[in-house]
């Protein structure tokens, strides 16, 4: 298991390389380049040159790649040419608001999502199956902003249940230790602060968790599918096992095999930001973030934030592989 | 309200003589000022802006967003009335200005404290003009002081870079004597601008505010800018909570005018239109900005408040010239009635009802109607395609090729659909006889380059204005851009008429006596016809029904301390 872990770890050099080189060449590639950018439509060929001296923009390439990648491996990410921080620091603010949103969407997908492709497939052909497979479908096909927008008309507008956008009510006077705000009311006893918080999370997490939510319906339910028709189910029921304990032991313990790889992608993936979700509901998340970046042609930013989470999405990878791992011994033999 | 003089701030050369007008509009504050304002309103206002700031130091700042959160913090020497963009006392209670133009002597304000404690004086007058001026290295790089060099010119470390700025002086305490090295229309209005805000001189050397950092691609902004932004407004910096895109500022317990109307204001960056207007209609915000032009009817509708401004900007079709090198213009357009021609084509009352929002007027010349030195007294060029068939036959350019360049993935405030404007303009010319071969490109920079280096026969642009000054409009324009030519996005049009009458204006140092000049520049500018004006077009915040005292300024310079939240 270790070396296998290890084996992982050190694939992760290239791939970070590799990636490093993309993002340079690309985003030097993009019409204008930082210069313009910063300095608007109304600059003249003398102010670009003078900006590209001052931030070395006029040095050799190779030479940027280098300096950026020495530094890079102090987790010198540069400074944010929009808000002229740290880079990381920007990271460190913006990734918990990530976490938290990806937890309750993935909290949501799956919570809903197996017990409704479980319940598809045990009664295959029946209303509610046709439901959950023609809903699972919408689920994927609806445009996140769209959905947003209802969900925001009917439980912000029209209801007034919760709120439609943000982190937390601006009202609110709460004490913020780790940036992750549910969990900082919850230490601080801030009580009022941490609901607020948590309410914040619950239409973006729904906006959110509705891809994977529809992709999880429809995995469990093939998954389910299949698992019912192995011989050793036949065996279980055939010598007599009670139907709970055949359930619970051989079907969804078995079945729950490729969900699980599912949901570690998925989660991974909702991980490394949400753009449209977090930009549509002005979100304080990476996704946000960078969207932000992209439209500010926000280099340092965009390549630190892309570098890091490709780093979350393959250490999010490993760690489905060790789940499988644990719940599949056939896995740990290759 | 008092009926309040169009023109607080008229410097009379002659006279030297100090404005009493200023002093009766400070009254008006002081009235009212003080502690009957305690008793009423206070709570929360919370408004929603399309970015985030910057930071808080405006001497470095460019942006919108980060000047709507300035404004309420900083005051400047001088500042707009509400509602317009004339100028209006502020720090500065009256102003003599010396007959050559070059020497402005200030009566500062008696009684202001910066939020720190710090005394207002004409030293920390004189210290900020030195502070911008003594910019070096990196505070001095075009991304960092963009406003001063656009105004200024150079800094004491660019000698050969010229600079407007000659001195401060402070013979006493209440009087500032600022010195020119010539004579410019600029002033005094560039003193309005948020970048031109006085800062507490403490503050500034405590948090070190001119160092500012870079490494790689960017700035890093200084402490001061970050964390201690420090001035006389009627507002206090509170916190900036970057993560979530707030700001938060506070009454000034010791404002020196009338007490704000809100204990505090939460500035919310909620980047999303729609967005936006449902957290309005849901009550999470007081107001936004930039409301979408479709989007006025359904909010007036549910109660809300559309504050539109007024429209401070112009669109216009500009033409070649054919005087730039290495370009290719069409040689028909160097004939009047061809360029007259295409000013007859344009269906201007098409454009504004059904491309335009709500409020937005056709244009008979380069600058909007708020702006001194707009008169009606220039060639008009009414829509009349008849008329312009009969031009281009008379001059014999019936069928004439216009290369036709419009940008694309693009929404200005006096452009919102490049696209459809084009379709409409496009059509127009074809009736009128011309032929119209369409080049598109993305706005930036391939677009703006292209324009500006002369390439397109026609092409559309437009400017939004800094200040109230014609010249910020038609001399950005049209003026002698070197060798008696125009700049390039004009063809190089040699128009010594034009340019003998821009120049008239910009070194006239009395403010008054400006706008004559300018109307005759307009006048010129109409006859000669170097570009086709179209239209000016509006914007507009939206505040709930519960919210008074919001005005919408031409120059997006709203003073929040009037805001009250019933």
């Amino acid at each position: 298991m270790l070396r296998f872990i290890v084996r992982r770890l050190v694939q992760l050099v290239p791939i970070l390389l590799g990636l490093s080189v993309l993002l340079f060449a690309w985003l030097r590639a993009l019409p204008g380049g930082p210069a313009q950018a910063a300095l608007g439509e109304r600059a003249t060929p003398e102010d670009i040159a003078r900006y590209n001296e001052v931030f070395g923009l006029d040095q050799p390439v190779l030479v940027q790649y280098g300096k950026f990648v020495g530094r890079a491996l102090q987790l010198d990410f540069g400074t944010s040419s929009r808000t002229g921080r740290a880079v990381t620091t920007e990271f460190l603010e913006r990734f918990p608001g990530t976490v938290e949103l990806t937890i309750f969407a993935m909290v949501f997908a799956i919570g809903v999502g197996i017990p409704l492709g479980y319940l598809a497939a045990r009664k295959h052909g029946s209303w509610i199956d046709s439901t959950s497979v023609i809903g699972s479908l919408l689920g994927v096909a609806i445009p996140v902003f769209f959905l947003a927008y209802l969900l925001r008309l009917a439980f912000a507008v029209e209801l007034g249940w919760l709120p439609g956008s943000g982190r937390q009510d601006v009202r609110i006077d709460a004490t913020h230790i780790s940036n992750f705000y549910v969990l900082d009311g919850l230490l601080t006893r801030e009580w009022d602060a941490a609901w607020d918080a948590l309410q914040h999370l619950v239409l973006p997490g729904i906006a959110l968790g509705t891809i994977p939510l529809a992709i999880i319906v429809r995995i469990t339910r093939a998954s389910v599918l299949e698992v019912v028709n192995e011989d050793y189910v036949r065996t279980a029921n055939a010598k007599g096992l009670a139907a709970k304990t055949v359930r619970q032991r051989h079907i969804i313990r078995n079945a729950l095999l490729p969900v699980s790889t599912t949901i570690g992608l998925q989660t991974g993936l909702l991980l490394s930001g949400a753009v449209l979700t977090e930009t549509v509901f002005a979100f304080g998340g990476v996704g946000s973030a960078l969207a932000d970046a992209i439209a500010n042609r926000d280099y340092a930013l965009l390549q630190g934030f892309i570098l890091i989470l490709a780093i979350v999405y393959v250490v999010a990878n490993l760690l489905v592989d060790i789940s499988y791992g644990l719940l599949d011994p056939r896995v740990r033999v290759r | 309200m008092h009926p309040r003089p169009r023109r607080v701030l008229a410097a009379s050369a002659a006279t030297l003589a100090a404005l009493s007008m200023a002093a009766c509009a400070s009254s008006d504050r002081d009235e009212s000022g003080g502690d009957s304002a305690e008793s009423e309103g206070g709570g929360t206002f919370v408004f929603g802006g399309a970015g985030d700031p910057t930071m808080f130091d405006p001497a470095f700042a460019t942006d919108g967003e980060t000047f709507r959160v300035t404004r309420q913090i900083y005051e400047g020497l001088l500042t707009n009335e509400p509602g317009t963009a004339d100028l209006a006392p502020a720090l500065a209670e009256s102003y003599e200005v010396s007959e050559d133009g070059l020497t402005y002597t200030f009566a500062l304000r008696e009684g202001v404290t910066f939020h720190d404690g710090t005394d207002f004086n004409a030293d920390a007058v004189c210290f900020n003009f030195d502070r911008w001026y003594n910019f070096e290295g990196l505070a001095a790089s075009p991304a960092a002081s963009e406003y001063w060099q656009n105004n200024f010119g150079g800094f004491a470390s660019t000698p050969d870079v010229p600079s407007l700025y000659a001195g401060c002086e402070a013979p006493d305490e209440t009087t500032a004597v600022l010195t020119l090295t010539e004579t410019t229309s600029k002033f005094p209005a560039v003193l309005a601008l948020p970048s031109f805000a006085i800062q507490s001189p403490t503050a500034l050397e405590q948090y070190a505010a001119d160092e500012l950092g870079g490494n790689g691609d960017a700035l890093t902004y200084t402490e001061y800018g970050l964390e201690h932004p420090t001035g006389t407004g009627p507002f206090r910096f509170d916190s900036w909570d970057q993560g979530n895109g707030e700001v938060t500022i506070v009454k000034n317990d010791d404002y020196w005018g009338d007490a704000p109307g809100v204990d505090e204001i939460v500035f919310r960056s909620i980047p999303d239109g729609n967005t936006r207007r449902q957290e309005l209609q849901a009550g999470s915000i007081d107001g936004y900005d930039l409301v979408a032009p479709a989007d006025y009817q359904t909010l007036e509708d549910g109660g809300f408040q559309v504050l539109p401004r007024d429209p401070f900007n112009i669109l216009y079709l500009g033409m070649n010239g054919g005087g730039i090198e290495g370009t290719s213009a069409n040689p028909a357009l160097q004939d009047i009635r061809v360029r007259q021609a295409i000013a007859h084509a344009i269906d201007r009352d098409t454009i504004v009802s059904s491309l335009l929002p709500e409020g937005a007027e056709a244009a008979i010349e380069f600058v909007p109607p708020a702006v001194d030195g707009w008169t009606e007294d220039v060639t008009t060029y009414d829509y009349d395609p008849a008329r312009s068939q009969a031009l281009l036959a008379e001059a014999g350019a019936a069928g004439t090729t216009l290369r036709f360049y419009y940008p694309t993935a693009v929404s200005r405030p006096y452009l919102p659909d490049p696209g459809a404007m084009y379709e409409v303009i496009s059509k127009n010319l074809t009736d009128a006889g011309f032929t119209v071969e369409p080049v598109s490109l993305p706005w930036n920079p391939d677009y703006l380059d292209a324009v500006q280096a002369g390439a397109a026969d026609v092409h559309l642009l437009g400017w939004t204005g800094d200040y109230n000054d014609a010249y910020n409009f038609i001399g950005t324009f049209f003026a002698d851009a070197g060798g008696g030519k125009m700049k390039a996005e004009f063809g190089g049009w040699s128009a010594p008429e034009v340019f003998s009458a821009l120049a008239a204006g910009d070194s006239e140092p009395d403010t008054e006596a400006r706008g004559p000049l300018y109307e005759q520049a307009n006048v010129a500018i109409m006859d000669f016809l170097p570009a086709v004006p179209i239209s000016h077009a509006p914007n507009a915040l939206v505040v709930a029904e519960n919210v008074d005292g919001l005005i919408p300024s031409p120059l997006s310079a709203e003073d929040f301390s009037t805001v009250t939240v019933g």
